[in-house]
Formats: structure tokens, C-alpha cells, sequence
């Protein structure tokens, strides 16, 4: 009962947020557009967030997560597409066997690989990263309903503000309750000294794993959402490009921040689209050689992320 | 079996461009542990720098290549002062995503209509394409000048960091830079000529895959050099043979997969020869494990 008092408190931002967004799209106030990149923006940060708990929390460099991201978004659409027709109930089962798939596939890469320590475990998730973004392409040798390199088609939009907010909110509960958790002590220790962590009784191989299977089931729920969101999906869209994305999104906000990473989510997200208005015609392409002057700039004065290691309220331990 | 020869040859053949650009990656990581993501970019400004030097200027092949050299170092030493230094202390992280920045500058700013522009360009050749057969096998004029160039830096390389003053600093900074400091070493200029360096062999790269894939564009580096960094790594990082011998096996999958199996295939099969090679021996194929200290 407790538990659902204190989710309840925890889901009323969230709720409010998509009764006014909500309000203010029906109502005509604000742009489909800008609705729609609203809800990559909350995407975005359920993928980060994942990407979080594997590098920030558990300090396991992953250089793949758009690759996690996309087995989900191919898992989810492809059911949907099948055997879904409209039903809400059956998107929201997808869209869970969409995270459900990346953990699976999570937990099969990371039985060999995360023995690797570092820079090298980042190189060995790079190249699962490039392996899946050639199984997307050619995907459709064996699923022709993937359309491999020619993008997949005729997927419904059943993403809204609703699911997309909704999918955020458990998303933050989740990974907050994970990290002031016992287990998730577990994770910071390895992360800050993994022998040490061991020396007190972790098993490190373990919670490894399950930092990793965690964090890339979000970024496999993320994926189902921005499936159902755009109605197209293309292996251009889960390359290693997009892994860079989230990382840079996720070091912005902050390793082991969440605040941060939600901040950072948004913040880029609307960067990108604002920039393409804020412009004038004809130096658009201006866009992408401002993004990384900002980035330098912020990493050479704050090289710890924006948000460093303050949290909002709602995200702070019940201790602290 | 002359098919299978001929696909050797030609795997070699990126194999070699590939091997430097991994050089530099190698040395780089070797002494500031950074994977210099804007390494690749460096590659593409030196195959521009080329293109001006022939097209406009008609400057002879090796003014060519010393403009590349010159160009590209002066790109990498500059890259190093401004983005690097001044988060040597920071968290390995920050200059990663540095790295990366510095990389996505590199390939929009000189896609500028001001500066290369955003187009793919025709890469002029100097001299005529000549090719030599033995027993069914073709071997270019192209194809001879890169073996020889490589194998001539590669060289070199070799000479300056195992037989000079400067390449025993190189090594005692790769080893501990407090320490090389303490005894004498100037940390910050030896950084320096090694950023130098590696940009150099990757402004010649540059200039070669010009000659081999006469089509330039500012995006051209992104994926030579993700594959150089492989080989580094497949190879061993910090060790010159190792690179070397990381990228000829990334340049046979490479061909050798789109020759028998499917030019789609290409980039997976080359990655997972990299994951399978870490899961056996994490330290690559010729480098020499570190024991971690407590």
C-alpha cells in the first residue's frame, strides 16, 4: 500500500504534464510538430536513462545502445505489424517483448563480452553495434516484413504523449528505486572500484549483467515507442552515430545523474529542432558545426557533466 | 585461385591505407589512452589538401605529400592544444566525447560551401595508370606506390620510437607521464609529435586512398577510421606491427567477404573477427597484457 501511495506521488508531475500537453495539442496551442518532438524528447530520455544505469552507474562503457534500441523498435513493430492491427493492450505487449528481446539478446552478448574491462568493452559493443546494424540491413532476407535496407513501412502510430510520458515516468521510478537499492550500492561499487567490490563479497560477473540487461531493456522499450512514433523505421536510425548520441546525452547530463540525463534528453533534442528554426534560411547547415563547438565547450568547463552529482528531489533517495 | 590472388592484392591495398591511419590511433592511444575519434577527419583533410595541392596548384608528387604531412600535422597538434590538454586531468571520458565533437566539427565545418563543400569530388591522378601482369594477376602502379609508401612509414616509425632520443621519451610518457616528467621528459611537447605524427601518417594515408578511390567527400573518414581503430585494437594498441598487421586483416575480410560471400556483409564480418578476437586474447593479437595493480 505504502509502495502505491509513494508511486502515485511519483507519477502526479508526470500525469500533469500529459493532461497539459495533451490540452495544449488538441487545443491548437502548440504545433503537431513540436508534440511529436516532444515525445522523441521523453523517448530519448528512457533510452538514455538506460544508458545511464550501464555506464554511469555500473561504469560498463557501451558504445552499442542504438543497437539495443533497435532490436526493439524491429521486435515491437514487427508484432504490432503482424497480429496487433490497433488494440492499445497488444502495443503495450510489444512494446514489452520489444524490451523483453533487447535483455535476452542483452544477457547473450554479455556472457562473453563483459569480462572485458574499459575502452576495450566499449570497442566489443561498437562492433555488436555495426554486426546488428548489418543484420538490420539485410534483415529482410529472412523477414521480408523488415524491409532491410529499404526501411520498414506500414507500422501504426500508436505512440501519444500519453504512452510516451507514461513509459518516462515508470522509466525514472524504476531506475531510481534500482539505484538507492541495496543492488544498486552494487552497481556504484563496481563502477568505482571493481576489485574492491569484489573483496567485499559482490559477485561483480552478476550484477554486471544485470546493470547491463537493465539498461538495455529500457533502451529496447525506447526503441518500441520511437517505432510506433515516426510509423518508419530504417538501420540508418540505429547506428553507431546514434550510440554516440545517447553517450554524449548521457556524459552532458552527468555520469550517475539522472537529472542530468532527463535535462540532457530534452535539452539536445530541442537543440537540434529549435536550431533548424532559430537559423535562417540557408545556414542550416550551420547546425552541426555549432552542436559540437557547444559540446567542446561545455566538456572543457564542465568536463562532469552539467548537472554533476545533484538529483531533483524526486529522484533522491527516501535517506537522503 | 588467380581470383583468390587477385582479391589478396586488392585487400592489401586497403589494407596498407588502413594501416595508416591505425598507426596513429595506436600511437595516440598508446601514450594519452584517448581514442582520438577525429583521427579519421585528420585522414580527410589530408586527401583534400591533396586534391588542392594536384588540381589547382599541379604541384609534383612529393610536394604533394609533404603539404599533407605539413598540413595534417599542424591539424593534429592544434587538435591537441585546444581540446585535449586542457582535460588531461579530467575524467578519460570528457575527452572522449571531446574527441567526438571535435570530429562531427571537422566533417561539417569543412562541408561548409565556404570551405571543401558538401559534395563528393573527383580525386585527380598526376600520373597514368600503369599495371603489370603476372600469370593472370594485375598488379597497379597505384597499388605499388602504397605498399611502398607504407611500408616506408611504417619503417620509419619503427626507427623513431624503438632507435631515437624522441622515441625513448615516446615510450616513458606511454609508460607512466608523471614519472617520464619527473626524470626530464618534456611531457607536453613529446603529446604533441606524437598527435603530430600519427596526423601526418594519416594526412599520407590520405593522399594514397585519393590515388586508389579517386572519389573524396568531408564524410570519407568516418568509416576508414572507426576500421583503423579496430585493427589498432585488433592488433594490439600500442604496437606498430600490431596495427599494421590489425589493419591487412580487417582490409582481407573486407574484400575477401565482398569477393565470396556479399559486399553487404562486409563491415559485420570484419567486427566480429575483432569481438572474437578480444574474447581470446583482450590484449589483441601482438599486444602485451598489462597486470592490474591494486
Amino acid at each position: 500500500m505504502r509502495a502505491l501511495l509513494h508511486l502515485a506521488r511519483f507519477l502526479t508531475p508526470f500525469a500533469a504534464a500529459t493532461a497539459a500537453g495533451w490540452g495544449l495539442s488538441t487545443g491548437g496551442v502548440v504545433n503537431p510538430y513540436w508534440v511529436q518532438i516532444f515525445q522523441l524528447a521523453c523517448i530519448m530520455a528512457v533510452s538514455a536513462l538506460g544508458l545511464n544505469v550501464i555506464y554511469g552507474f555500473t561504469g560498463l562503457f557501451s558504445l552499442g545502445h542504438a543497437a539495443f534500441y533497435g532490436i526493439g523498435a524491429y521486435t515491437a513493430a514487427f508484432l504490432m505489424k503482424s497480429y496487433g492491427g490497433e488494440s492499445q493492450l497488444f502495443f503495450l505487449a510489444s512494446l514489452l517483448a520489444g524490451g523483453g528481446c533487447a535483455a535476452l539478446i542483452a544477457w547473450l552478448v554479455g556472457l562473453p563480452t563483459l569480462r572485458l574491462t574499459s575502452d576495450y568493452l566499449g570497442i566489443a559493443t561498437l562492433g555488436f553495434g555495426v554486426i546488428m546494424k548489418v543484420f538490420f540491413d539485410n534483415a529482410d532476407s529472412f523477414l521480408p516484413q523488415l524491409g532491410g535496407a529499404r526501411g520498414m513501412t506500414g507500422i501504426a502510430k500508436m505512440t501519444t504523449v500519453a504512452w510516451a510520458v507514461m513509459f518516462l515516468g515508470v522509466s525514472l521510478y524504476l531506475a531510481r528505486n534500482l539505484i538507492h537499492s541495496s543492488h544498486g550500492r552494487a552497481l556504484v561499487s563496481i563502477r568505482e572500484d571493481e576489485i574492491a567490490a569484489g573483496i567485499v563479497g559482490i559477485n561483480t560477473f552478476r550484477y554486471k549483467m544485470a546493470g547491463f540487461v537493465v539498461g538495455c531493456s529500457f533502451a529496447g522499450l525506447a526503441g518500441g515507442l520511437y517505432a510506433h512514433l515516426y510509423a518508419f523505421l530504417h538501420p540508418s536510425n540505429f547506428d553507431f552515430f546514434k550510440s554516440v548520441d545517447v553517450l554524449m546525452i548521457v556524459v552532458l547530463g552527468g555520469l550517475g545523474n539522472m537529472s542530468g540525463t532527463l535535462v540532457a534528453s530534452f535539452g539536445w533534442i530541442f537543440l537540434l529542432e529549435g536550431l533548424r528554426v532559430i537559423l535562417p534560411p540557408g545556414y542550416i547547415e550551420l547546425r552541426w558545426v555549432l552542436i559540437p563547438v557547444l559540446l567542446i565547450v561545455t566538456m572543457l568547463l564542465r568536463p562532469q557533466g552539467l548537472f554533476g552529482i545533484r538529483e531533483f528531489p524526486l529522484l533522491r533517495g527516501d535517506t537522503e | 585461385m588467380e581470383v583468390f590472388l587477385q582479391q589478396v592484392i586488392n585487400g592489401l591495398q586497403i589494407g596498407f591505407v588502413y594501416a595508416l591511419i591505425a598507426l596513429g590511433y595506436t600511437m595516440v592511444y598508446g601514450i594519452v589512452r584517448l581514442i582520438n575519434f577525429a583521427h579519421g577527419d585528420v585522414f580527410m583533410v589530408g586527401a583534400f589538401i591533396g586534391l588542392y595541392a594536384i588540381e589547382r596548384f599541379h604541384l609534383p608528387l612529393a610536394a604533394v605529400f609533404l603539404l599533407a604531412v605539413l598540413g595534417c600535422s599542424l591539424l593534429g597538434i592544434a587538435m591537441e592544444r585546444v581540446a585535449y590538454r586542457p582535460l588531461r586531468m579530467a575524467p578519460k571520458i570528457a575527452s572522449l566525447i571531446t574527441a567526438i565533437g571535435v570530429s562531427l566539427f571537422l566533417e561539417y565545418f569543412t562541408a561548409l560551401r565556404q570551405v571543401f563543400g558538401p559534395n563528393f569530388y573527383s580525386f585527380p591522378r598526376p600520373f597514368a595508370v600503369t599495371s603489370w601482369e603476372v600469370r593472370g594477376i594485375v598488379l597497379t602502379n597505384i597499388q605499388a606506390i602504397i605498399f611502398f609508401v607504407t611500408l616506408a612509414c611504417l619503417g620509419l616509425l619503427q626507427f623513431i620510437v624503438y632507435r631515437t632520443r624522441l622515441g625513448r621519451a615516446m615510450r616513458a610518457v606511454s609508460y607512466d607521464h608523471v614519472t617520464a616528467g619527473l626524470m626530464g621528459v618534456n611531457v607536453d611537447l613529446v603529446i604533441s609529435i606524437t598527435f603530430g605524427l600519427g596526423a601526418a601518417l594519416a594526412g599520407i594515408g590520405g593522399v594514397l586512398y585519393g590515388f586508389a578511390y579517386p572519389q573524396v567527400n568531408t564524410f570519407m573518414g568516418v568509416m576508414p577510421g572507426l576500421k583503423a581503430f579496430t585493427a589498432a585494437v585488433l592488433g594490439g594498441i600500442g604496437s606498430i606491427p600490431g596495427a599494421a598487421l590489425g589493419a591487412l586483416i580487417m582490409g582481407q575480410s573486407e574484400t575477401l567477404t565482398s569477393a565470396y560471400l556479399s559486399s553487404t556483409y562486409r563491415d559485420g564480418i570484419a567486427f566480429l573477427i575483432l569481438i572474437l578476437v578480444l574474447l581470446l586474447r583482450p590484449s589483441g593479437i601482438l599486444g602485451t597484457a598489462r597486470t592490474e595493480k591494486v
